[in-house]
């Protein structure tokens, strides 16, 4: 049998029994929204599955059942016995047809059309049609049966005052048994048995028990070094990990099994619906446990269903928008941190926020004024209300206001968050983030304020020990905490990285400024892909640990992602270093997602647009301050007059054994001051031979801010880029790119700006500084910026179908360099007839030759700005001659 | 904890000594008054146990224990019923009770034995109680010479993140 459909039939199954029991709950207290909810999604689960199985007999009476549970729920129709018992008949025809399918395969043939006429007359509240009792299903003695048939009698007011409740009350133990045995015995018949989720869960505790008494042993063991325990302790440590290992295996799925029905589902759709979709899946193989697994799947299943219905447009709509025929849902999965990611987007038009807030009010659920001051993400997010749908019909794929609500229930149950955004005419995506509750981890364990922490080792890059700037004894190099107008950052080899200390974090009190020990400790924690440092007390051993979701009252604080016992048996918190990074407002998690090539399209096409970008701000010949990326900064020096020298009349210093020039932004150096302010920008690539370092000396630092950066006034003056609000001030955002030529190549041309021409281009370089520096400077020229760091990433849009309209590429990356990637571009595929510019540092004749042949478009050298405008233009306005194609 | 949770939960303790049913209570003291929680809902008894101190959690948490391989939230209270907290160095008993699937201890000063004291003694919560005992008190008993507040664990747990 189809393994769809045995899927189908244990989870049918499953759904029956508890509609036997609710059903009757709710005709005891038919004023429990709650259950009379958990029996609407329970019957839309049913259709729904039954839609996309293709079992017509099935999808139509639940319909119908459907229908008349819509009623109640709206508060049309009052609860009473002869509806319920006109359910519960259905119910039992529906698992009348499930038998018979589990025993055959398919669908008995059959006509429910009186009972149908009879769910359908009750859900329109009028008489009773003359319908035969209840077409009495198979030849089974079902109770239930019996009950439905008082239901036709012709009493014309079906909301009698308190029917009798007793009467129905026996026949849900009756019907069970009758409808659980089959399935029992029908499929699952091989290698496999099907053991109860809290039995493995029971396990799963006694084995984390194990796990610590374990750890309590060996640390006994340590201390007493007795060899007689010391072997078998040894050997039971090893079964203990082994076990452990097993028992989290039993449990762990790959979120692939969840995503198997997608395909099929997108597939049967798109004829459904007449829209063309495409699926794209990521990280199939994302691990997770299975009780989550289990259920986030139909929440999984609703939303590529409703990306399906109502996100992605009609193919005439989407070529009018510019966009191809075929519209994309993309799933992705991940881990970050004690979390799992999944991300549900599609690439169609994005929620109506004027829909969804004109419905909301329609609905009561807030009123206008309450509308007036929400944000558009507050408004989206009451797609999530219970009873909300803005499906203005409502079809047999979605839109009965069942699907959002069902979903969010579902993630928080498993103490999840659900995110949403989006984006008129280019999409919406959903993030669902789900801890790791169970998972046995290898954690740090750190100490502040006297009080002992666990961070979870996968997110630990590195320990370093830091002295402050006014220790001398410190070697060049070593890493050093600074202060950027009082915020401490530290320097560590060419990076500046963002410092929190978690005694003021937690506020702990007491801590770090102990004055023996002028030095932190620091763990560089990785928070999606950028570094964080984290200031401790000390830092102790790693243990494994089993992380315990916190208290529910304790939920709030982001900042631990669970709690733990030690081997000693003492409590301790695990500390969250992304919710760490979020509660500072250091790197948004959407930034660094932005930068993983697995994300979805409609966050990268954005890697210049709205995120958010650590600035920092200084002031140079005049008051106005100004801004350049702090990843662009690689140092932040002051140097001595006495230390700046002009052989050539242009100053320079020596700085790590090297020649730096200094280039004043304000244009000439005030040799007045005693110490120069000076941003060292660096490109050092010891590998490729590249090492490069200039200063540009400004008047003052002043402050380190996060901020989103949009250039909204183009530049005035050479060597910035435009001017940003950024913290409320307009501040002219460097051009880096101009201060580096002026540096290295003492010429400057100012050209005509080219004209904005939204081009799409990417920018392939596995230097970040290349990147940072290229992607404002582009942008700023009217160009649609994406940039990645390696060419199998580039390689991955490709796959995506996501178009450009011309390629940067670096000539000398790691792995595949941009002669292989052009090879690959040109071989197949829709870039295949792209211009591709290569960037190069070096440029020989006979590199040029190889790059031209290997298919490059155009070459063009590294920080020549004005040529790569100039050849972008070129290629972007005549075409290759391969291109004729496209 | 605003009033309006207050009003919306049933009362459990008092019907079921309405009913006539006399009532096991496990006797404590907190700042010398006497109190009762219902046996039944009572896990273990804990001596002094150390104590991990929850950064940025609500006032009345204590920190969390190590209960056998679980982990309880200690709950002070002292701090709970807005009493001033014990002098340093105080020993203090927990009380560890269940609520959807979570342990809890409650942090108290002494604990003692068990009554069942008759249901006649039992009286509904004087008006004048403060607001700060009413809100956790599910009525009282007159036991010989002395009071024993009834403590209501629901809402002693009903601890919302903002403290």
């Amino acid at each position: 049998m189809d393994d769809l459909l045995v899927e189908f039939l244990t989870e049918t199954n499953e759904n029956l029994a508890e509609l036997d029991v609710a059903l009757v709950r709710l005709e005891r207290t038919p004023d429990d929204g709650q259950t009379l909810s958990l029996i609407f999604r329970l019957v839309h689960t049913i259709k729904g599955t039954c839609g996309f199985l293709g079992l017509p007999r099935l999808e139509k009476l639940a319909h119908a059942a459907e229908n008349v549970l819509g009623r109640v729920r709206d508060g049309v129709l009052p609860v009473t016995a002869d509806l319920i018992s006109t359910v519960l008949a259905a119910i039992d025809q529906i698992k009348v047809i499930v038998n018979a399918l589990g025993a055959t395969g398919a669908e008995p043939s059959g006509d429910d059309a009186g009972l149908i006429a009879l769910l359908d007359a009750v859900s329109e509240n009028r008489g009773q049609p003359a319908a035969a009792p209840v077409a009495v299903p198979a030849p089974t003695p079902d109770p239930v049966a019996a009950v439905a048939a008082p239901v036709p009698d012709p009493e014309p007011d079906p909301a009698p005052v308190a029917k009798p409740v007793a009467k129905p009350i026996p026949e849900p133990e009756a019907a069970k048994p009758s409808a659980a045995e089959p399935v029992a015995d029908a499929p699952n018949s091989g290698q496999t048995i099907r053991v109860g989720v809290d039995v493995l869960e029971d396990l799963m505790t006694l084995v984390s028990e194990l796990v610590l008494t374990r750890n309590q042993l060996l640390q006994l063991a340590r201390s007493q070094e007795s060899a007689s325990f010391s072997v078998p302790l040894q050997r039971l440590s090893h079964i203990t990990s082994d076990l452990q290992e097993g028992v989290m295996k039993t449990r762990m799925q790959p979120i692939g099994n969840a995503w198997a029905k997608l395909p099929r589902l997108v597939r049967d759709l798109t004829v459904d619906l007449g829209k063309r979709i495409e699926l794209v899946m990521h990280g199939a193989d994302t691990e997770l446990d299975r009780q989550v697994l289990e259920l986030i799947k139909d929440p999984l299943t609703h939303m590529v269903r409703n990306s399906a219905d109502h996100g992605l447009e009609m193919p005439a709509e989407r070529r009018a928008a510019g966009k191809s025929e075929i519209g994309r849902i993309m799933l992705n999965a991940y881990h970050e941190g004690g979390h799992i990611i999944i991300e549900i987007g599609d690439d169609g038009q994005g929620l109506p926020v004027d829909k969804i807030r004109a419905k909301a009010l329609a609905k009561g659920f807030a009123t206008e004024a309450e509308l007036a001051a929400m944000s558009d993400n507050q408004i989206l997010r009451f797609i999530f209300r219970p009873g909300f749908s803005t499906a203005a019909t409502v079809t047999a794929v979605s839109g009965r206001g069942v699907g959002m609500d069902v979903v969010k229930t579902n993630v928080e149950r498993i103490g999840g968050t659900i995110e949403l955004t989006s984006r008129p005419g280019q999409g919406s995506t959903f993030t669902i983030k789900i801890p790791l509750t169970l998972a046995i981890v290898s954690a740090l364990i750190v100490e502040a304020g006297a009080e002992r922490f666990a961070i979870p080792q996968i997110s630990v890059v590195e320990l370093v020990r830091a002295g402050t700037d006014r220790d001398n004894s410190l070697e060049e190099g070593e890493p050093v905490v600074q202060q950027v107008n009082d915020t401490p950052v530290l320097r560590l080899r060419d990076r500046l990285l963002p410092l929190v200390k978690l005694n003021d974090l937690l506020r702990l009190g007491g801590g770090a400024e102990t004055a023996g020990d002028a030095r932190h400790h620091i763990v560089v924690a990785q928070v999606g892909a950028s570094l964080l440092g984290i200031v401790v007390d000390r830092v102790f051993d790693t243990e494994e640990i089993v992380v315990k979701p916190v208290a529910p009252i304790m939920r709030h604080i982001t900042m631990f992602s669970g709690n733990t016992i030690l081997g000693d048996g003492s409590v301790i918190m695990i500390l969250d270093p992304n919710g760490i990074a979020r509660a500072t407002g250091i790197a948004g998690s959407a930034e660094t997602r932005a930068a993983d090539a697995h994300s979805n399209r409609a966050e990268l096409m954005s890697s210049t647009g709205s995120e958010r970008t650590a600035m920092l701000l200084f002031r140079a010949g005049g008051s106005e301050p100004k801004a350049v990326p702090l990843g662009l900064v690689a140092r932040l020096e002051e140097i001595a007059a006495e230390q700046i020298e002009s052989p050539t009349g242009k100053p320079v210093t020596q700085y790590r054994g090297r020649l730096m020039p200094l280039i004043a932004m304000s244009g000439a150096l005030d040799l007045s001051k005693p110490r120069q302010t000076v941003l060292v920008f660096a490109d050092s690539e010891q590998r490729l031979g590249r090492d490069r370092c200039m200063g540009l000396v400004v008047d003052e630092i002043i402050d380190v801010v996060e901020d989103t950066m949009s250039i909204e006034l183009a530049a005035e003056l050479p060597g910035t880029l435009g001017k940003a609000v950024i913290a409320g001030k307009a501040t002219d955002i460097i051009d880096t790119g101009y201060w580096l030529l002026q540096a290295f190549n003492d010429w400057f041309q100012s050209s005509g700006k080219s004209a904005a021409t939204g081009a799409r281009v990417l920018v392939v370089d596995d230097s970040a500084f290349f990147r940072q520096m290229l992607a404002p400077a582009l942008s700023a020229a009217g160009y649609n910026v994406t940039a990645v760091s390696s060419a199998a990433e580039a390689l991955a849009f490709a796959q995506h179908g996501v178009m450009f309209d011309a390629i940067l590429s670096d000539i000398e990356m790691p792995d595949m360099d941009g002669l292989a990637f052009v090879s690959r571009v040109r071989a197949q595929g829709p870039w295949a007839n792209l211009p591709v510019i290569a960037l190069t540092g070096l440029s020989k004749p006979a590199q040029i030759e190889a790059g031209r042949d290997a298919g490059f478009t155009d070459y063009v050298r590294k920080f020549e700005r004005d040529a790569l405008l100039t050849s972008l233009r070129q290629c972007l306005a005549a075409p290759t001659d391969t291109s004729l194609a496209v | 904890m605003s009033t309006t949770t207050l009003e919306q939960r049933p009362q459990p303790a008092a019907p079921r000594v309405d009913a006539g049913n006399a009532q096991s209570l496990v006797t404590l003291t907190i700042a010398d008054q006497l109190c009762g929680v219902p046996v039944l809902s009572v896990r273990d008894i804990l001596g002094e146990q150390p104590i991990t101190r929850i950064p940025l959690a609500p006032p009345e948490i204590a920190g969390s224990l190590n209960l056998r391989g679980r982990i309880v939230t200690a709950i002070d209270l002292r701090r709970r019923l807005g009493v001033p907290p014990a002098p340093a160095g105080t020993p203090r008993m927990s009380v560890v009770t269940e609520q959807g699937g979570d342990l809890y201890a409650l942090l108290v000063d002494q604990v003692s034995e068990v009554m069942t004291p008759p249901a006649s003694s039992f009286e509904r919560n004087p008006p004048t109680l403060p607001p700060s005992w009413a809100e956790f008190c599910a009525g009282i008993y007159r036991l010989n010479g002395r009071l024993m507040v009834v403590l209501d664990i629901g809402r002693i747990l009903a601890l919302s993140p903002e403290g």
